[in-house]
């Protein structure tokens, strides 16, 4: 049986032509037969078992009651091991449910597995995971893709339908890049909007949970579950979380849409300029008013972005000492030697690079000249977006420069790597909330996706100017 | 009052800051909901949060927040509306999150002062810089096992405010009175509850020697010192060695020291050369701290009378000395006490002097002797009220007085209930003590003679007999008044 979509499921579920014990078995041989695309760090069938006898005493009217769905493993989990694809938390067990996951487990849903990711989500290809690269589900035999990253598993889980749903996080567009690569809907919401109470931290004032789904008005009932106010974590907003799927509404008239100039960078693929200038064309049509604006400030945001992420991560990352929990080496003569060993053992290269780079900008001497500047290029860059929404509704760009690239292609140039977060950093730096849809393919077959901003909780519109534009390819 | 210390070629000046740190009084932790009990089993206190397990975010706990504010109000001192936390990056195996939150460059209390009062009556302001809240550390166990070092992060988590002197200090023993009024207007505002051998209040000493006059110099910082006595021990310490490498033509080098309190030499820990680089940045997992003036006038309304306002009321309403004043309010229960009996009954107001004197002597000793806290004297204030009145009014004599003092110390009943059952009460009918007076004539004639042939200072002999005589009760003045009749009539 093909499941389309979260509503469908649903209502298979509620006329009893699927239990949702056929639900997981389901979903299990699928996992079972994509083994190969190494897209979970954790499947444990019995753990799937295990929740099916819970969720079934559940009430029918549970949004999403029996609908599997896919972790990120850098949310932490009761009942399923979370290592941050980290060889430094291998085996950790937490005794506690992340914000984001206890709603979806609340509303009955099935957690599938753990999906990989970049090691603590520093990285763009899901490559730098201690738990080996998840091929992207739409390579072909012989040359296989990334699905991007930080959130590749879960952007992959969805491609290959091995869940409906998947919950990421995007720092610097580890949500949106992979749901681009992978051809399904990937939202990042305002920062603050979901809690990030159990989530293993990468950069604090940047770090967004979202999710990945396989059309937008999926994506809008699992956005509704997850958000909502956190008094354990202080930058959570307390704001009213609007019904997003019930206030759908496809029409685009009199709103403003803004092209920004300074996403046309060198390097775009033609196939990707191209698309966007269909998009355009289509809201066009369906009565949006184009407006071509520009973000000034917009070149500085890589270079922000990789002070400000990598230095919250040198601090965020002191924790993993291994003292109280995870890996801790062996053979140490003294704690500082303990210390060297556990962290030289237990980070990957990149981790390790990101730590010594914000170890760097905070230095004495140092600080002021990077991390203090950048956070002051970073409220420019904020400034830019809120003066846009002034007169603009939404911001149009591409997703990323590239469809899905080689595994191997850019192991070994950092920079290059980091050139893909290019279209996303930006919103991430202003907190703003973005999503990305797949609007049409490349000559090879690869999906595109495109971008959509908005200002500060106003996922709505958001939501409403996709579930539009997603019409076009139904 | 000179400090200056005399050298081999010159006066040498200490000049003197001190960091003192004071654990918030709170239930619980400055960022978490974990209870702050003190001496509970190892890693009963801590949450997740303390712990620093994946994903968990600090957030404040309003109340510890509210005891810095009114701590600051109490030092006189500016509360900054907006004040950031930061983290201050360093390892160690008691710090679980690898970094310390505290506060940096947006302090929540500015500049503020405190008054020292000394023996003179003289008195002098030590200025404060500045007032931060920070986590404390866990604790390191190094004694439980030859090979291993065991955490216990019962204190992680727990907040301090580290209060910041500026370089005024210029002795140990200002040193010390710094200290003590510090903790003094804690335990008035209770803020902390200033119990140092807990390690509720401890104090870093930055130190350093000049010749008066000239600019400061190189100082050495004693890291850890949590009682008063080795504050000042250390800082004597220091002050010599200072001293004799400049005199010897040494440098000093601005090092951090220990104290080690057997040998009570100060030891060098790390060099300026081996500083930590904390990388300070602001926390982004907190916002910064906003406070409204709102909520500094509600917090000023709470603000109950402090040592120097009650020192002035001692002075101004009471008569007291200044030092009288500033040594009964330094610990609020002894001030508390004394307000009590004050308050007992109308008259004892014009007697405070004499309170005072009963409380820091006589009460005092008993207390010292039985290791009890002024709060829980078996000698109720109201009692002791009533006693003070007896020998005002001349029912019994001072000296009677102490005999009571002690059995209401031993028994906790009311002095009259004493009195009475002992029969202390003063004999102040002249014909008994007449009676008393012939027959102690009577019995040393051959002492009558002598003092009659000129030997005044026998008066003191007949006197004492007369006292004993009567077990100490009968009233002084009287008796004087007859003995000297009866002798005078003699010759």
């Amino acid at each position: 049986m093909d499941f389309k979509s979260i509503s469908q499921l649903k209502s298979l579920l509620n006329e009893n032509k699927i239990s949702v014990k056929e639900i997981a078995e389901t979903y299990i041989k699928r996992i079972k037969e994509k083994k190969e695309l190494n897209i979970f760090i954790y499947f444990n069938d019995d753990k799937i078992h295990e929740q099916v006898k819970e969720i079934e005493r559940l009430p029918n009217d549970l949004t999403l009651k029996g609908i599997p769905i896919a972790v990120k493993d850098l949310f932490c989990t009761k009942n399923m091991p979370t290592t941050a694809g980290s060889k430094i938390l291998n085996n950790f067990e937490p005794s506690y449910e992340s914000f984001v996951t206890q709603k979806l487990v609340d509303q009955g849903s099935i957690f599938v597995g753990k999906t990989n990711l970049d090691e603590f989500a520093m990285g763009s290809a899901t490559n730098t995971s201690y738990f080996g690269n998840t091929i992207n589900p739409l390579s072909k035999n012989d040359n296989p893709l990334t699905s991007g990253g930080s959130s590749g598993g879960s952007a992959a889980a969805v491609a290959a339908d091995l869940c409906l749903g998947a919950t990421g996080t995007d720092t610097g567009g580890s949500i949106r890049q992979p749901a681009s690569f992978c051809g399904v809907v990937g939202i990042k919401p305002t920062y603050g909007l979901c809690s990030r109470w159990g989530i293993a931290a990468f950069a604090s004032s940047l770090d967004q949970a979202g999710v990945f789904s396989k059309n937008v008005t999926d994506a809008s009932i699992l956005l509704e579950e997850i958000a909502g106010h956190d008094q354990r974590d202080s930058t959570s907003s307390n704001v009213q979380i609007p019904s997003y799927s019930k206030n759908l509404n496809p029409s685009l008239d009199g709103k403003v849409v803004g092209i920004p100039k300074e996403y046309t960078v060198e390097g775009t693929s033609d196939e990707i300029n191209g698309v966007w200038e269909d998009a355009i064309k289509s809201l066009e049509k369906k009565g949006a008013k184009i407006k071509h604006i520009s973000l000034p400030h917009t070149k500085y945001a890589l270079p922000t972005y990789y002070i400000i992420a990598p230095a919250e991560a040198s601090s965020n990352l002191a924790r993993y000492d291994g003292v109280k929990y995870g890996f801790r080496a062996t053979d140490s003569k003294s704690l500082d030697d303990m210390y060297e060993l556990t962290r030289s053992e237990g980070f990957g290269k990149e981790v390790k690079r990101r730590i010594l780079i914000g170890t760097y900008v905070l230095s004495a001497g140092y600080y002021d000249a990077y991390y203090l500047k950048a956070q002051k290029v970073r409220k420019l860059i904020a400034n830019d977006f809120l003066e846009v929404f002034s007169d603009c509704d939404l911001i149009l760009t591409p997703t990323a420069p590239s469809a899905a690239f080689l595994l191997n292609e850019k192991q070994d140039d950092p920079i290059k790597m980091y050139l893909n977060d290019v279209f996303t950093v930006p919103a991430s730096l202003a907190g703003i909330p973005g999503i990305s849809i797949p609007y049409g393919k490349d000559k090879q077959g690869l999906p595109l996706g495109i971008q959509l901003l908005s200002k500060h909780y106003n996922e709505q519109e958001i939501f409403n100017a996709a579930f539009a534009l997603e019409k076009d390819y139904e | 009052m000179s400090n200056l210390i005399k050298g081999k070629k010159h006066d040498w000046e200490t000049v003197i800051g001190l960091e003192i740190h004071a654990q918030v009084k709170s239930n619980s932790k400055l960022f978490s909901n974990s209870s702050t009990a003190f001496g509970s089993k190892p890693n009963s206190q801590v949450s997740l949060v303390d712990a620093a397990m994946p994903g968990m975010l600090p957030v404040i706990n309003r109340y510890c927040i509210e005891q810095a504010v009114k701590t600051g109000i109490g030092l006189k001192a500016k509360i900054n509306n907006y004040s950031v936390f930061d983290r201050k990056n360093y390892f160690y195996a008691d710090l679980p999150q690898g970094y310390q939150i505290s506060q940096y460059k947006h302090p929540i209390v500015g500049e503020g002062k405190v008054i020292i009062d000394f023996k003179d009556g003289s008195s002098k302001d030590i200025r404060i810089v500045r007032l931060h809240l920070e986590q404390d550390a866990g604790k390191s166990l190094h004694d439980q096992n030859p090979t291993k070092t065991y955490v216990d992060l019962n204190r992680s988590g727990v907040a301090l405010m580290e209060i910041v002197s500026e370089p005024d200090i210029r002795s140990a023993d200002e040193a010390g009175l710094y200290i003590s009024k510090i903790r003094s207007i804690l335990m008035y505002l209770d803020t902390c509850d200033g119990n140092m051998q807990e390690g509720s209040l401890r104090a870093d000493v930055n130190i350093s020697v000049r010749k008066p006059g000239d600019e400061y110099g190189t100082r050495c910082e004693i890291k850890n010192l949590n009682s008063i006595k080795f504050i000042k021990q250390a800082i004597n310490y220091e002050v010599k060695r200072q001293i004799e490498v400049l005199e010897d033509g040494g440098v000093i080098e601005q090092n951090t020291l220990l104290f080690n309190t057997s040998t009570g030499k100060t030891r060098p820990m790390r060099s300026k050369e081996e500083a930590h680089d904390y990388r300070y940045f602001p926390d982004p997992d907190l916002l910064p701290l906003e406070i409204d003036l709102e909520d500094i006038n509600k917090l000023k309304k709470t603000i109950p009378e402090l040592p120097d306002d009650r020192k002035k009321r001692y002075v101004d309403d009471y008569n007291l000395s200044n030092y009288d004043a500033s040594v009964l309010t330094a610990d609020k229960s002894v001030s508390d006490y004394f307000d009590t009996v004050i308050k007992s009954d109308k008259k004892l107001k014009e007697s405070s002097k004499i309170v005072v004197n009963w409380i820091t002597s006589e009460l005092f000793s008993l207390l010292n002797e039985k290791n009890i806290e002024i709060n829980n004297s078996p000698i109720t204030p109201e009692n002791l009220g009533r006693l003070i009145k007896f020998i005002k009014e001349d029912i019994i004599s001072g000296k009677i007085a102490k005999e009571v003092l002690l059995e209401m110390f031993n028994t906790k009943l009311n002095p009259q209930k004493i009195i009475e059952q002992k029969g202390l009460k003063q004999v102040t009918d002249t014909s008994e003590i007449e009676i008393i007076v012939d027959e102690v004539l009577k019995e040393n004639q051959k002492m009558v003679d002598q003092y009659l042939s000129g030997k005044d200072k026998l008066l003191g002999f007949f006197v004492g007999q007369s006292m004993k005589k009567s077990k100490g009760k009968a009233n002084p003045k009287i008796l004087n008044q007859i003995l000297k009749i009866k002798l005078s009539k003699k010759k």
